[in-house]
C-alpha cells in the first residue's frame, strides 16, 4: 500500500510527462522556432500533487461513507439551520419566497439594462435545464440533443413571423406544440432503445436538426440566420428595445415560476411517479403494469415542450437567430446544469443554471475556462456527488411504518 | 455509367473508411469490455494528431530527415495517446465502476469537453500546419487519379494495424484474457485474470489505434486543430454501431461501409448531405437493427 | 453550494458598486468581439489594434484633453453572448463601439446599439446586408463587404481567366456561402455555366470525393467560399489528385499560414484581398507597434480595426464631443489617414477609398495583380 504522499508524487510526475508535449511545446510554425514552456509543466506538476492528495482524501471519505465537506461541529449545524431557516415552516417559507419574488420583481427597475439582459439569459437556461430535467432527472432518459427542441421553438417563431406575420403571442403556444411534435417524432422510434443508445440517437437527432437548419437556406436563411425578429407586443404595442427587454424579463420570470410549479406538481402526479419508476427500472416498471410507451412519450413531450417555449422567448429576446446557437455544446451545457444541480432536484437545477450562466458573466477572467470547467464539473460530480448539489427528493415508503399499522 | 468515376469514389471512401475503422476499433474494444461509450475517444485521436504535430515540428526545426521524423512522430503520438487513454480510464471511468450506466457516459462527455478545451487553452484555436513528410511514390502513377501517397499510406497502415490487432486478440495470452473478460467478466476474474489490468490494456490498445489514425489524417490533410476529434469520433462511433458495437470485424466493416457510403453521397448527390447521411444512418441502425451488421443480439436481463 | 452563492453575492455586489463609476474625465470606447473561445484568433488582433491606437492617443494627451478608456467585451462570436456584451457596453456608457467581429453577433447586437443611438464600426463583419439594406444608420465598417469582393473576383474570372464553366464550393458558413453565391449570381448573369455548387464539411477527414467530383465537372475555375484551413485542405487534395483547376478565394484565404500549409501546391491560387498598402508609413508604424508590444506579426483584421479606431478618435476630435449625430456626420464627411490608405465613409456606411485587388500565388508568395477595384 503506497502512502498518499508518494502516490501524489507519482501522479504529479506522471502528469508532467503526460502533458509534456501539449503543455510544454509551443511551435511557431511560420517562424520555425520552438518555445519550451517548462514553467507551465512545473506549475502543473505542483497542482497535480495537491489535487492528487485531495483526490485521495475525497476517496477515503467516500469510501467511509462520509460527506465530502464536513464543517467543524457546531458551525456546520448552525449553518445548516441558518440555511434551512427560511424553509422551516410554512410561514417563514412564504415570507422568504415573497422576499425573493420581490427582489426579482424590482431587479430590472433598480439595475442596469445589462443586468436585466443577462438575468433573462440565465432564466432561459433555468427553463431549459428544468425542462431537460424532466427527461434526464425524473424519467432517466439521457437526451443529448435537447437543443434541437430549443431550435425548433426559436425557428418556429422566427419563420412564422417572417412568412405569415404571426406575432409572439400566437407563436408561443405554436412553438411549444411544434417542439412537442418533434419530441414525439423522436420519441416514437426510440421507444425500444435505452440508456446510452438512446443518448446517441438523440445526439444524432440534434445534429440533423442543426444541419437541416444550416442547409435549407431557402427557408431558414442557412448560416446567415433570421434577423429583425420582433419582440412580444404589449397590449398590441411594440416596445422599444429597453422596454422590450424589461417586458421579456417579467415574461421569463413568470415562465420560470410556472415551470417550477408545473414540475413540482408533475413530480407527485401519476405521470410523474410513473416517470420516476421508469428511471429506476424499466423492466420492473413494465412488469408493474405501466404502459412504457405512453410514459416514455410523455417524458419526451413534456420535456421538449419547455424547450420550445424557451426557444420562442429566446428568438424574441435576441431578435436574431442562426444555427450557431444550437450546437451540441449547448446541449452539453444544459446537461451539465442538470448534472451539477442534481438530477431530479428542482432547487438544485435552478441554482446550477444560475451559477453556470452568471459566473462567467461576472467573473470575466473565468470565461476562458468556462467550457474546461463545465467538462471537469461533469466528471467530478459523477464521481463524488452523482446526486448533484442538492439531492433530488425521492419519495420513500417506509415498510416498518406500514407493518406497524397492520399490527 | 462512368466506371472510372465509380472506382475513384470507391477509393475515396476506402481512405476515409479506414480512418473511421481505426477509430471505431477503440470504441468497440472498450464497449466490448465495459459496455461504455467512450465519448472522449475522438479527443484521444485529436491528441494523437497534435502530439505528432508538435514532435514533428520540433524535430523538423532541429533538422532531422523527413522519413525519420514521420516514424518518430507517429511513435510519440501512439505512446502519448496510449498514456492519455490509460489516464482517462483511471481518472474518469474507474471510480465509476458499478455506478448507474449513465454516470460513466456523462463523465465521458465531460472528459471530451475537458480535453478539447485543454488543447485549446494550452495550444491555440488556430489550425496548425502539419509538415509534409511523405515522399512521392512513383509506383502509384500506374493507378493515376485513384490513390495518392497518403491514401496509400493510410490503407497500408490501417490494414497492418488491423491484422496486428487480430493476431494480438486471437493468439496472445493478453488478447485471450481480453476476450475472456469481454465474454464474462466474473468468470474471467475467477480464472485469475486481473480485470483492472485488462481494462487498462483495452484503453491503451484502442488509444494507440486512434493515435495512428490521427497521425495518418494529420499528414493527409496537412493540418491539425483542437476540434477535429468531435466529428471524426462521432462518425467512427457510427461506424462501430453500424458494424455491431463490441465486434472487432464489425468495426472494420462498419468503418469501410460508412466511408464508402459518404463518398458516394458526395459523388452522386451533394456534399451538403454527407454529415446528415451519417447521422441518419446512425439513427436508422440503432432503431431497426441495434446490433449492427455483424453484432449479436443480446437479451436484457433484470 | 453555499460557497458558490456567497461568491455570487460578492460578485453581484462588486459589479453593482462598480457600475456607476464617476469618471467623466475619460471618454470610453467599447471594443466587442471574440476575445476568448475557439474563434479568439479572429477577435484578439482587433483588440490589440484598439489598445495600440488608444495608447498612442493617450500618450499625446488624449482626445479633447480627455483620456481614452478602452472597454472590452467578449462575445466569443456567439449571437446570444453578443447581446449581453452590447448591453454591457451601453450600460457602461461608451461613446462608440469598435466591433463586433463576426457577422452573426453584429446582427444580434445592432438593434441594441441602435436603440441606444450608439455608433459601431466593425473591422471585419462583411455580410453585405448590414450596410446595403440601409436599415442600420449607426453601423459602419472598415472592411469591404462580400459583394464587393465577389464583384472583383467574378470580374477576374470573366475577363482575365475567360472561364466558360465555373465550379463553386463553400463551407456552409455565412461568409463562405455568401461569397460563392454572389459570384455565381454575377457569373450566371454573364452567361457562364455553373457546373458544381455545393458545401464541404470543414472538419471532414478527407476531401477526395468532392475533388474527384470537381475533376469530373471539368470546370475552368473553382470559386471557393470559406477560410484558409478548409481552402488549404482542398488545394492539397486537388493537387494530389492532379486537378489543376485554379482556385479563387475570398480574403479569408490569403494568409501566411495558407502558404505554409500548402507549400508548392498553392502556386496559382487566387484570392481577393485589400490592396497592398504596406508601403504606407502608417501601415509600417502600426505593424512595428504591434511587433514591439505583442512580439508577433499582426493577425486577422488588425489593420481594419486600427483604421476603425483611428476613425472613431478622429471623429470625436473634429466633432468636439461624443454626440452621436455629430460623430456620424464627422465620420461621413472627413477623410482619415489609416494603414489602409485614406478612408471616409459613404452613405450606407461602407469605407470609401478602400481598394481591393486580386492576388495570385507566385513562387510561394501572394503577388498583387493589377486587377483592382476601389470602393466609393
Amino acid at each position: 500500500m503506497m502512502r498518499p504522499v508518494s502516490k501524489a508524487l507519482l501522479a504529479s510526475i506522471w502528469f508532467m510527462l503526460l502533458t509534456f508535449p501539449v503543455m510544454g511545446i509551443k511551435l511557431n510554425t511560420v517562424k520555425q522556432t520552438v518555445e519550451w514552456q517548462f514553467d507551465r509543466i512545473i506549475l502543473l506538476g505542483v497542482a497535480i500533487f495537491f489535487l492528487s492528495l485531495l483526490w485521495n482524501w475525497c476517496f477515503s471519505r467516500k469510501g467511509r461513507g462520509l460527506p465530502l465537506i464536513a464543517l467543524p461541529t457546531g458551525m456546520g449545524a448552525r449553518l445548516g439551520r441558518l440555511c434551512s431557516l427560511p424553509l422551516r415552516d410554512g410561514r417563514s417559507r412564504a415570507v422568504s419566497l415573497t422576499v425573493l419574488l420581490l427582489v426579482m420583481l424590482i431587479m430590472p427597475l433598480a439595475s442596469s439594462f445589462y443586468q436585466t439582459n443577462i438575468m433573462i439569459l440565465a432564466m432561459l437556461y433555468v427553463m431549459l435545464a428544468l425542462g431537460l430535467n424532466i427527461a434526464v432527472g425524473i424519467a432517466g432518459q439521457l437526451v443529448l440533443g435537447y437543443v434541437a427542441f430549443y431550435a425548433v421553438g426559436a425557428y418556429a417563431y422566427a419563420l412564422l413571423n417572417q412568412f405569415f406575420g404571426l406575432g409572439f403571442w400566437a407563436c408561443l403556444p405554436v412553438g411549444g406544440l411544434l417542439a412537442v411534435l418533434f419530441g414525439l417524432a423522436l420519441g416514437f422510434p426510440v421507444l425500444r432503445l435505452r440508456g446510452d443508445y438512446l443518448a446517441i440517437v438523440t445526439l444524432g437527432f440534434g445534429e440533423i436538426v442543426r444541419l437541416t437548419l444550416l442547409n435549407w437556406t431557402s427557408l431558414t436563411g442557412g448560416s446567415g440566420g433570421i434577423k429583425n425578429i420582433p419582440g412580444p407586443s404589449f397590449f398590441g404595442k411594440q416596445l422599444s428595445i429597453e422596454g422590450n427587454t424589461i417586458f421579456i424579463y417579467y415574461l421569463v420570470l413568470l415562465a420560470v415560476i410556472l415551470t417550477i410549479v408545473v414540475i413540482t406538481r408533475l413530480k407527485n402526479s401519476r405521470v410523474g411517479l410513473a416517470l420516476q419508476a421508469l428511471r429506476e427500472d424499466e423492466i420492473a416498471c413494465e412488469a408493474m403494469g405501466i404502459d412504457l410507451a405512453r410514459v416514455k412519450l410523455s417524458a419526451f413531450a413534456l420535456s421538449s415542450c419547455w424547450a420550445g417555449f424557451a426557444g420562442v422567448i429566446f428568438a424574441a429576446k435576441s431578435t436574431f437567430i442562426n444555427p450557431a446557437s444550437f450546437t451540441f455544446m449547448e446541449s452539453a451545457m444544459i446537461l451539465s446544469m442538470v448534472v451539477l444541480g442534481g438530477m431530479g432536484s428542482i432547487v438544485g437545477v435552478v441554482i446550477a443554471a444560475l451559477i453556470l450562466i452568471l459566473a462567467p458573466e461576472y467573473l470575466r477572467a473565468f470565461s476562458d475556462y468556462r467550457m474546461l470547467i463545465f467538462g471537469a464539473i461533469m466528471v467530478v460530480m459523477m464521481i463524488f456527488r452523482p446526486q448533484g448539489l442538492v439531492t433530488g427528493e425521492r419519495r420513500k415508503y417506509r415498510i416498518s411504518a406500514l407493518k406497524g399499522e397492520q399490527a | 455509367m462512368d466506371v472510372q468515376y465509380f472506382i475513384e469514389l470507391f477509393f475515396s471512401g476506402l481512405t476515409r473508411g479506414s480512418i473511421y475503422a481505426l477509430i471505431a476499433l477503440g470504441y468497440t474494444l472498450v464497449y466490448g469490455i465495459i459496455e461504455l461509450i467512450n465519448f472522449a475517444h475522438g479527443e484521444i485521436y485529436m491528441l494523437g494528431a497534435f502530439t505528432a504535430l508538435l514532435v514533428a515540428g520540433v524535430l523538423g526545426i532541429m533538422g532531422f530527415p523527413a522519413g525519420g521524423i514521420l516514424v518518430v512522430a507517429a511513435l510519440a503520438a501512439i505512446i502519448w495517446s496510449a498514456a492519455y487513454g490509460f489516464t482517462l480510464e483511471k481518472v474518469a471511468y474507474k471510480p465509476l465502476r458499478g455506478a448507474p450506466r449513465l454516470s460513466p457516459l456523462i463523465s465521458a462527455i465531460g472528459m471530451s469537453i475537458f480535453l478539447q478545451n485543454y488543447v485549446l487553452l494550452a495550444q491555440t484555436s488556430e489550425y496548425l500546419p502539419f509538415p509534409r513528410l511523405l515522399p512521392d511514390m512513383e509506383f502509384l502513377d500506374y493507378i493515376d487519379n485513384i490513390m495518392g501517397p497518403s491514401d496509400f499510406l493510410i490503407l497500408v497502415c490501417s490494414m497492418l494495424a488491423m491484422v496486428a490487432l487480430t493476431i494480438f486478440i486471437r493468439y496472445t495470452k493478453m488478447g485471450k484474457a481480453m476476450r475472456a473478460t469481454a465474454q464474462n467478466r466474473k468468470m474471467a476474474l475467477l480464472l485469475g485474470i486481473n480485470a483492472d489490468r485488462i481494462i487498462s490494456l483495452t484503453f491503451i490498445v484502442g488509444s494507440s489505434l486512434a493515435a495512428l489514425g490521427g497521425v495518418l489524417i494529420a499528414s493527409h490533410m496537412g493540418q491539425v486543430n483542437f476540434s477535429i476529434g468531435f466529428l471524426a469520433g462521432l462518425k467512427a462511433f457510427t461506424a462501430a454501431v453500424l458494424g455491431g458495437i463490441g465486434s472487432i470485424p464489425g468495426a472494420v466493416v462498419g468503418g469501410l461501409v460508412l466511408g464508402i457510403a459518404e463518398s458516394f453521397t458526395t459523388g452522386y448527390l451533394s456534399g451538403n448531405y454527407e454529415d446528415a447521411l451519417a447521422f441518419a444512418l446512425l439513427i436508422f441502425i440503432l432503431i431497426f437493427r441495434p446490433d449492427g451488421i455483424l453484432g449479436k443480439a443480446k437479451v436484457q436481463k433484470v | 453550494m453555499k460557497k458558490g452563492i456567497s461568491w455570487l453575492a460578492a460578485a453581484l455586489l462588486t459589479t453593482a458598486l462598480a457600475a456607476p463609476a464617476l469618471a467623466e474625465d475619460t471618454i470610453k470606447i467599447g471594443v466587442q468581439g471574440a476575445h476568448s473561445g475557439d474563434l479568439a484568433s479572429y477577435g484578439v488582433p482587433s483588440l490589440n489594434a484598439a489598445k495600440l491606437v488608444i495608447e498612442e492617443a493617450n500618450a499625446k494627451g488624449g482626445v479633447l484633453g480627455k483620456k481614452i478608456e478602452l472597454v472590452a467585451q467578449d462575445d466569443q462570436c456567439k449571437p446570444e453572448l453578443a447581446t449581453n456584451a452590447a448591453t454591457k457596453l451601453i450600460s457602461d456608457g461608451v461613446a462608440a463601439v469598435m466591433g463586433p467581429i463576426c457577422s452573426g453577433p453584429t446582427n444580434a447586437a445592432l438593434p441594441m446599439f441602435e436603440s441606444a443611438k450608439l455608433i459601431s464600426i466593425s473591422p471585419t463583419a462583411t455580410t453585405p446586408a448590414l450596410t446595403l439594406e440601409g436599415k442600420h444608420p449607426y453601423f459602419l465598417r472598415t472592411v469591404a463587404h462580400d459583394n464587393a469582393q465577389a464583384e472583383l473576383t467574378s470580374g477576374y474570372i470573366k475577363d482575365v481567366i475567360k472561364a466558360k464553366k465555373v465550379a463553386y464550393l463553400h463551407d456552409n458558413g455565412e461568409y463562405g456561402k455568401g461569397f460563392a453565391t454572389q459570384n455565381r449570381n454575377i457569373l450566371e448573369k454573364a452567361g457562364i455555366e455553373t457546373v458544381l455548387f455545393e458545401a464541404v464539411t470543414p472538419d471532414a477527414v478527407d476531401f477526395s470525393s468532392v475533388v474527384r467530383k470537381l475533376r469530373r465537372a471539368k470546370a475552368d475555375v473553382l470559386v471557393f467560399g470559406g477560410y484558409q484551413p478548409t481552402a488549404s485542405k482542398l488545394v492539397q487534395q486537388m493537387r494530389r489528385d492532379r486537378v489543376d483547376t485554379p482556385l479563387m478565394g475570398p480574403d479569408g484565404v490569403k494568409d501566411e499560414t495558407f502558404l505554409k500549409m500548402t507549400g508548392k501546391d498553392s502556386e496559382g491560387v487566387l484570392a481577393s484581398y485589400p490592396k497592398d498598402t504596406s508601403s504606407l508609413d502608417m501601415y509600417k508604424k502600426a505593424r512595428e507597434a504591434h511587433v514591439k508590444q505583442f512580439g508577433t506579426e499582426p493577425g486577422f483584421g488588425f489593420y481594419n480595426a486600427y483604421a476603425a479606431m483611428q476613425a472613431i478618435l478622429k471623429a470625436i476630435e473634429t466633432s468636439g464631443g461624443t454626440d452621436t449625430a455629430k460623430l456620424l456626420e464627422a465620420l461621413k464627411s472627413n477623410e482619415v489617414d489609416t494603414p489602409l490608405g485614406k478612408l471616409s465613409f459613404n452613405k450606407s456606411g461602407d469605407a470609401a477609398g478602400l481598394g481591393l485587388s486580386v492576388y495570385v500565388v507566385k513562387d510561394g508568395k501572394f503577388v498583387e495583380t493589377d486587377h483592382t477595384i476601389t470602393l466609393h
